[in-house]
Parts: C-alpha cells; sequence; structure tokens
C-alpha cells in the first residue's frame, strides 16, 4: 500500500505562506511530477511529505495511514520512504556500499544479510564492480545510481525525488530520465518528482501538477496539461501557450466550438459544459498557427524570424493597430523578412474554462 | 543544580532517559540547560545582585557608587583606552590586510603567521616582553646604546603606553575580519574601476575600502570589546602606573575586600558590561549596510608594488620585528638570566628560571597541571557540545536555537572578568543536594570557562557546517539513524577538521586565561595564567619571564602542528593561515 493522500496542505514559513490549500490523490504505483518555477513551493511541498518539515494545515496520509497533521508528526524515519536528493547527498566518507547498507546497518539487520542484500540491489543498478569506490570517484550518472539502490535496498514503497536531473548537462539527463523510469517499472514504487523543467515532467510522469505561489494549479495526465489547460498559468507554463481573446464563441456539441479571432473564424475545442459566450480566452500552441494564403486569414508583420533548422521560429504582430503578438513555426526551406506581410490561420485552439 | 548538570550530554545518559526526552528533543533539553547553568543564569545572578543587593532597587545606592570620583576616573579611563587602542588596531589591522590582500608582497604566509602570533600569546606576557624590552636594562636596546636612562620613568607605564599595546595586540583581530572581506570583494568591481583609469591609491580609497567597510567595522567591534576586556594589558601597565580602568578596579577591590565587596563589584562588572555593549552596538550601526555579496570564484588580482615594493616590505617586516621580536627576545634574555637587568653574556647566561619553572618552582608545576587539566576538560565537554549546538543551529533553526546563540555569545564578548564575578557570585552559596560551595575550588574555574568559551568552539564548528550538505543529514535521517547516530556517523566525519581546529583555538585560548581565573584562583587551585603576574608582583621577574617564554613555546607548537594537519581545513577557521 503506498497511495499518497494529501488534503488541504498549508504551510507557513513565519508569516509567509509557502503552501496554500494542496490537495492531491496519487495512486500505488504512480509516477507523479510537480512543476513549477524555482520558490513555487515545490521543494517544501517534498520536505512535507518526507517529513522534514511540519504542516500548518491539513493532512498527509501513506498507504491508508495519517503521518502529517498540525498536531501528529510521524518524523522521516518512520515513514519508509526513500528520498533521492538533488545533489544524491552520498556520504562522502562512506564507499558506495557503505552508503546502500546504512540504512540496513541501522535497522539492525545482521552483517551477512546485508551484505548479500547490497550485493543484490548493487547488481540491480549494475554498480557492483564499483562497491568499494567513494562517491568522489563516480561519474553523475553512477552517483544517481548509488542514491537510486539506496531506496531500493531499503526496499522503500514511495520515492521521492527534488529535482535530481537539475544540476546536470543535457546529454546526460536523456539517459538519466531512463534509468528513472526503468527504476519505476522494476520497482513498482510510488514515485513524486520535484522539477522545474517541463519537458522532464511531461516526458516521465503519468500526471504533472502545476504549481504556482504555493497552490496546485492543475493535476493531470500530460496530453491533457498540453491540449486543455485549465487556466491562463498553466496555458502560459506549458509548451510555449499563447493566450488570446475571441469573440462570439459558440459551442457546437461534443466538445468543439467555433470563435471569431480577429475577424476570422476559428475551429476550437472546449469543455464539455461550455456555454456561449460574447467573449472568451483561448489558448494554442505555436504549432497550431499556419500560414496561409494571401487575404485567406489573419493579416500579420514579420518582427523576427530565428532559424531553428526544421522551422523557422517566427514573431509577427497582427491586429487592427499590429500591437497583438503570436508565435508560429513555419517549416523550414522559407525565407521571411522583418517587416513582410503575411496572412496566417489558427487551426487549432482550446477555451480556456471561465474562472470561477 | 547539581554537579552532573556540568556535564550533561553524553549519548550514553541520553538513552537511558525516559522516551520524551530521547533525540532531538531530548539534545535540545540538554543543551538549554547547559547554556542556561552556565551562561544564563550566572549572568542573570550578576544582574540581580547589582541591582537588587538586599531585594530592592536602591536608585540611591547606584548613584552614589558609580559617582564616585574614583568610580568615574576609571569609567572614563577605559572608555578613552578602549576608545583609542581600537583606533590604533583599525589602522594598523586594515593597513595589514590591504598589503597582505591585495600587494604582491612576497613571504606573505610567514608574515602573516607572525601578524596573527601575537594575538595568540597570552597578554600578560607580551606585556611582561614588552616590559622587559624598554626597560632601562633592557637585554635588547641596552646593547644598541637605545635603552631608557636609569631613573627615567618607563614609558610604557602610562595611558599611552595601554593604549599603545592594547591596539597592537588587537591589530590582528580587525586584520583577519578586514582580509576576509577583502576576500569577497568581486573583482569585477575592481576591474571595473581600472577600466575607467582608476588606480593605486585612488581604487582602493574609493572602491575597495568602501566594499570593506562591513570587514573594517565588525574587525573594530571585536577590537574594542577585546580592548575594553583585556585584563592581562590593563592590569600589568595600569597598576604600577596607577591609570586605573574598571576591570584593574574589580580586581583590586575583590583582592582587597574579598565577598563583602561583591555587590558593588557587581555593579561595576554591570557596568562595564554596559559600556562593552554599547560599543558594539556604535561600531555595529557605524558598519551597517556593510556590502555582504559573496564571489568565491574569482578574487581581485594582487597588484604589484613596482618600485614601491622593496620599500613597502621592508617597513612591513620591520614593524613585525619591533612589535614581535623586540619585545619576545627580550622576554627570552630576561629569561636566561639571573637576575634583571644583568647583561646576557657567555658568562651570565642561566638555564636555571627554566629548570625552575619546568621542575623544581612547586607552585608553577602545580599551577600549570591545574591549568592543563582545565583545558582539556574544558576542550572534552565544549567540543562535544558545541557539535550538538552548531547542528541545532544550523540545521534546526528557531528562536531557542538563536536565544542559546546569544547567550554564548554574549558571555564569550563580555571581558572574561565579568563572568568572574557572575560565578563567584552564583557559586559563592552551598549547592543544594551536595552542601558545599564550589567557591574556591577548580570546578568554578571550569564552569567559567566552559561558559566563556562556549562561542570559541562553535564558530569554527559552525564553519564546518556551512560546508556539509543538509541533505546529507536527511538522508541518514531518512535511512532511520537517530540524532546520536547521525551525529557520530554522518556529521562527525564530515565535520572532523572544523573539530580540530575548534579544539586548538579553545585549548589555547584556555591555557593563556587569566581574566576569569585571576578572580578564582585560590591556594587550592591555581593556574598557570595569573601566575605571570604573581610571580612578576612578587619580584621574580626572570622566572616570570621564563614561564612566559615557555607558554609563548608551548603555543607556537599547537600553531605549527595545526598548520601541519590542518590542510583539508576551510578557510579562515585557522586565523594564522593564509
Amino acid at each position: 500500500m503506498s497511495d499518497i493522500r494529501l488534503d488541504t496542505l498549508g504551510k507557513n514559513f513565519g508569516s509567509t505562506r509557502v503552501l496554500q490549500d494542496v490537495s492531491m490523490s496519487i495512486e500505488a504505483g504512480e509516477f507523479v511530477a510537480v512543476l513549477g518555477p524555482s520558490g513555487c513551493g515545490k521543494t517544501t511541498l517534498l520536505r512535507c511529505l518526507a517529513g522534514f518539515e511540519r504542516l500548518t494545515e491539513g493532512s498527509i496520509a501513506i498507504g491508508g495511514s495519517t503521518v502529517s497533521t498540525p498536531k501528529r508528526h510521524t518524523p522521516p524515519e518512520d515513514r519508509g520512504i526513500g528520498v533521492v536528493f538533488q545533489n544524491y547527498a552520498l556520504w562522502p566518507h562512506m564507499t558506495v556500499a557503505q552508503n546502500v547498507s546504512y540504512g540496513l546497518k541501522i535497522a539492525g539487520i545482521a552483517k551477512s544479510d546485508r551484505d548479500a542484500r547490497v550485493a543484490k540491489v548493487l547488481d540491480t543498478v549494475e554498480l557492483g564492480p564499483l562497491a568499494n569506490r567513494r562517491p568522489a570517484d563516480l561519474s553523475g550518472g553512477q552517483r544517481q545510481r548509488v542514491a537510486l539502490a539506496r531506496c531500493l535496498a531499503m526496499e522503500s514503497r514511495v520515492v521521492l525525488l527534488d529535482e535530481p536531473l537539475a544540476n546536470l548537462d543535457v546529454h546526460l539527463r536523456g539517459t538519466l530520465e531512463e534509468e528513472f523510469a526503468r527504476f519505476h517499472k522494476r520497482s513498482g514504487a510510488t514515485m513524486f518528482y520535484i522539477t522545474h523543467d517541463q519537458s522532464e515532467a511531461l516526458a516521465l510522469a503519468d500526471r504533472v501538477a502545476v504549481m504556482d505561489k504555493g497552490r496546485i494549479l492543475q493535476f493531470a495526465a500530460p496530453r491533457q496539461l498540453y491540449a486543455e489547460p485549465a487556466n491562463e498559468t498553466v496555458a502560459g507554463f506549458i509548451g510555449e501557450g499563447t493566450v488570446t481573446g475571441v469573440r462570439n464563441l459558440c459551442p457546437m456539441g461534443g466538445g468543439r466550438a467555433q470563435g471569431e479571432l480577429l475577424g476570422h473564424i476559428a475551429p476550437l475545442r472546449c469543455a464539455a459544459n461550455q456555454t456561449a459566450l460574447p467573449r472568451a480566452r483561448i489558448t494554442f500552441h505555436p504549432g497550431d498557427l499556419h500560414m496561409v494564403p494571401d487575404q485567406h486569414g489573419i493579416e500579420a508583420h514579420v518582427i523576427r524570424a530565428t532559424y531553428r533548422g526544421a522551422f523557422l521560429r517566427t514573431e509577427v504582430m497582427a491586429g487592427p493597430n499590429a500591437d497583438i503578438p503570436f508565435t508560429l513555426n513555419i517549416p523550414a526551406p522559407a525565407s521571411l523578412t522583418q517587416g513582410q506581410r503575411i496572412s496566417i490561420a489558427l487551426r487549432d485552439g482550446w477555451v480556456l474554462p471561465e474562472a470561477a | 543544580m547539581s554537579l552532573a548538570s556540568t556535564n550533561p550530554k553524553r549519548p550514553s545518559g541520553a538513552l537511558r532517559l525516559p522516551s520524551a526526552l530521547r533525540g532531538e528533543r531530548g539534545l535540545l533539553i540538554a543543551l538549554v540547560l547547559f547554556v542556561g547553568a552556565l551562561s544564563i543564569l550566572p549572568l542573570g545572578r550578576l544582574a540581580y545582585a547589582a541591582l537588587f543587593p538586599k531585594g530592592d532597587f536602591d536608585a540611591g545606592r547606584i548613584i552614589d557608587i558609580l559617582g564616585n570620583r574614583r568610580i568615574l576616573e576609571a569609567t572614563l579611563n577605559t572608555i578613552y583606552i578602549s576608545v583609542a587602542a581600537t583606533l590604533v588596531a583599525t589602522v594598523v589591522g586594515t593597513m595589514a590586510a590591504l598589503l597582505t590582500t591585495l600587494s604582491d608582497m612576497r613571504a606573505r604566509t610567514l608574515w602573516i603567521f607572525g601578524f596573527v602570533l601575537p594575538l595568540m600569546i597570552p597578554p600578560q606576557v607580551t606585556a611582561l616582553a614588552w616590559i622587559q624590552a624598554f626597560s632601562p636594562a633592557s637585554p635588547v636596546l641596552g646593547p644598541l646604546g637605545l635603552a631608557l636612562a636609569p631613573g627615567m620613568r618607563h614609558p610604557l607605564y602610562s595611558m599611552g603606553g595601554i593604549i599603545f599595546l592594547l591596539g597592537l595586540y588587537n591589530a590582528p583581530l580587525v586584520f583577519l575580519s578586514v582580509r576576509a572581506s577583502l576576500y569577497r570583494v568581486p573583482s569585477s568591481v575592481v576591474e571595473a574601476a581600472q577600466a575607467q583609469g582608476a588606480r593605486g591609491f585612488a581604487l582602493t580609497r574609493d572602491i575597495i575600502l568602501p566594499l570593506a567597510r562591513g570587514g573594517i567595522f565588525a574587525g573594530a567591534a571585536l577590537a574594542f570589546v577585546s580592548s575594553i576586556g583585556n585584563f592581562g594589558i590593563q592590569a600589568m601597565l595600569g597598576i604600577p602606573a596607577r591609570v586605573s580602568t574598571l576591570i584593574t578596579l574589580i580586581y583590586q577591590r575583590l583582592n582587597s575586600y574579598g565577598p563583602s565587596a561583591l555587590n558593588d563589584m557587581a555593579l561595576l562588572a554591570l557596568l562595564l558590561a554596559v559600556l562593552t555593549v554599547i560599543g558594539m552596538t556604535i561600531t555595529a550601526w557605524l558598519g551597517r549596510r556593510g556590502d555582504s555579496r559573496v564571489d568565491t570564484t574569482r578574487r581581485p588580482a594582487r597588484r604589484s608594488l613596482g618600485r614601491w615594493r622593496l620599500p613597502v616590505e621592508g617597513a612591513a617586516w620591520l614593524y613585525l620585528a619591533i612589535c614581535l621580536a623586540l619585545p619576545l627576545s627580550a622576554l627570552l634574555c630576561t629569561a636566561l638570566v639571573r637576575g634583571v637587568g644583568q647583561p646576557l653574556t657567555l658568562d651570565t647566561v642561566t638555564f636555571e628560571n627554566f629548570a625552575n619553572a619546568l621542575f623544581h618552582h612547586e607552585g608553577i608545576r602545580e599551577a600549570f597541571g591545574t591549568s592543563m587539566m582545565l583545558t582539556l576538560g574544558t576542550v572534552a565537554v565544549l567540543i562535544p557540545v558545541a557539535v550538538a549546538l552548531g547542528y541545532v543551529l544550523s540545521w534546526r533553526p528557531g528562536w531557542i536555537a538563536k536565544a542559546l546563540n546569544i547567550a554564548s555569545e554574549l558571555a564569550y564578548a563580555l571581558p572574561g572578568i565579568i563572568i568572574g564575578v557572575a560565578m563567584i557570585l552564583f557559586f559563592l552559596r552551598p549547592l543544594p543536594f551536595i552542601g558545599t560551595a564550589l567557591y574556591g575550588t577548580i570546578w568554578v574555574i571550569f564552569a567559567a570557562y566552559l561558559s566563556n568559551f562556549l562561542a570559541l568552539a562553535l564558530r569554527p564548528i559552525l564553519g564546518g557546517y556551512a560546508q556539509i550538505e543538509r541533505s546529507l543529514d536527511d538522508a541518514a535521517q531518512l535511512a532511520g539513524a537517530g540524532i546520536f547516530a547521525r551525529l557520530r556517523d554522518v556529521v562527525l566525519p564530515s565535520l572532523a577538521p572544523s573539530v580540530m581546529a575548534a579544539a586548538i583555538l579553545v585549548f589555547i585560548t584556555a591555557v593563556n586565561e587569566i581574566q576569569t581565573s585571576v578572580l578564582l584562583v585560590s591556594s587550592r587551585a591555581q593556574t598557570i595564567g595569573p601566575m605571570i603576574i604573581f610571580l612578576e608582583e612578587a619580584g621574580s621577574a626572570t622566572l616570570a619571564a621564563a614561564v612566559g617564554c615557555l607558554m609563548v613555546a608551548l603555543v607556537l607548537t599547537l600553531m605549527i602542528l595545526s598548520l601541519i594537519f590542518g590542510k583539508r581545513l576551510p578557510e579562515g577557521v585557522l586565523p594564522w593561515r593564509d
């Protein structure tokens, strides 16, 4: 049993509100990512979950038993969770094997059992030959595997990961992301992954919680987060979303709708209960805008076109006063000059649910 | 209050405690008891005795005592001497810091070692050395024909002499503080000024000094606290010169009147404490908005002194020759002759004084033994306490941690003589449960040392904690390790170098300690620090010089040992290391 229930968490540091009304329900074995800019409270959320911080409000239950309320607090060592810290927190004066076996030693497991278990775990993460090395002699990827091996050895059913890839270079990240996915598959543990990198979150997690200013803005599967953001902040945060206004929004049933963007009808998606509105806010990604033959779309002029290999990232200004910025990707080869006038059309967009 | 409270923090003891007191809560309670019993309660007792001697507040008595002509004079002297000495120390220390951090002076490491060394020598030994250097029968200046004529007043037995020596003695404190802040000046802002054409003096005056201002005033605050509370120099020079200061007045009155003068002296001690705190506050206010940006990646480049290099180096080494070699060689010369004033020749040279000091003089031997025991005991208790307190301060902050830190800092910053008076007051009456008083035994000195030096042990250890990733401890906690297992298995191995440095600092300071011991020593318990003053007062100047030489040798040995074994220490933990 390793499901996690967060119920209306609140956390203050002095008079500063760091977490507010955070509720999440995570299934056993699920891989959840928490995504947000630095300072949004995501690390505090992890520390509350791990038991390093006490709650101001709300409660946390792991595997059905309540571990945190403002009054009751199970210490971290009694929660049966593993944490992979940002810098991996390997004890520099211990060897790889000692790092992995320390928790077993504290638990009073006999040396022979301990050694057998450590050897097995190190083999699983392919670190057997390095058992007697010290952390300083390991590469970044090997250190991460030691940190994971520590969680494996303790048979943690819940593993929290605190921006484990933040300090690594881009090449290593891809490899290590796979490592996490493999670890998740093999251990079946519930994973709770903190990051500020949306590509990491979208690639790894079953569900992603977007956090800002201590609140959870949306908690959904990556695909839904990208295609159907709950509000403007999420829309702007995920996949370079653009938010703009449309007129005469008219739902057409089956989650389809259409509206007028700068005088041109655009096909849109919307929530099932969306009502017709004279004005609404929609969001779309650069890939949803296309260049069309002149006079058939929204008039715009090019501010800047940047060569990005497969496409030209093009920033344009549209609207009667030429003051509404859009970004679109125009497939290469193409050549655009600054000031050039083009026509664009929106092929897809998402109607943001009215803020209650 | 039981004896055990001076030594409460044994893991083995904690394990037997009821569960509510186990683990981190138990640790915190033990720390509160330790600091409370040794710092907060005695200082509280002092304030109570000063203000409510018979149980109620009597403003008339306070005005009477403080308005007394001699006390007024001592107060004004104290203020004048500490402020003037602080100015001297600030100017000398800042110049030394600028020279060693920003110029391409050669043999810098050796020079810094020599410049900081006086700080580690007991002040009473420094004073004795300078007295010998300038005495009419000076063993160094005499042969050079520079000694004073007999009958002339000794120039150091004066207000100016006290200020001069205190200034030189405390210059290294300012040096260390300014150097630390010069290291933090980002190289880019210096380079930007150079790109604008600023160089040399203008660059130093307009860019570097303003950026180091915080460090300069922090150093000045330290120098002020150290000057106002420096018993060794104030007593060795001030008592013969009849320049009375609060600190010497308290010592003399307590010596002549004994415990009957305690309540009045408590008031003077409180006055001294208030002056110390006012001085610190004013300096902190002057240094406010001190720039504290941290840029450890690149330091400003050392600038070439050009054709000034040789003259500047010459002046720097001449300073060391005058301030270090002159007094210390005089001390050594005095220690090597039979009587003060005898010229040192092949015929007169004798090791009798050293032999006496080391083997024959029973008082010295016992005092040395007592000092060693006290010092080792202090180190043995304070280091674990400081490691635990450092843990709480670094990783479990809160108002309790803050209060403990302030109490220990206060006990360290306040002149030792205040702690001495507080300890007498606190331990004068028989203890409950035991029925005997600790006053007059070495236990009261031990308590004073523990109170006085906790902050000293704490600083390098806090520096060590700052270098450890907190997640190392978090990870061990997740692994199920309790607080004591974590301290032993995870914290201590990483902290070891800083712990060594803290132990050495506490050892050197405690072995040199004079101010609290001078009040607390009795026929039953003598320590080595005040011995020099007693020997000098008793007319055995050559024996005093020999003891002084031995103490310098001990300190020097420890400093060099620490350099050899301290290669892995974080920067700035050992003040004498470049």
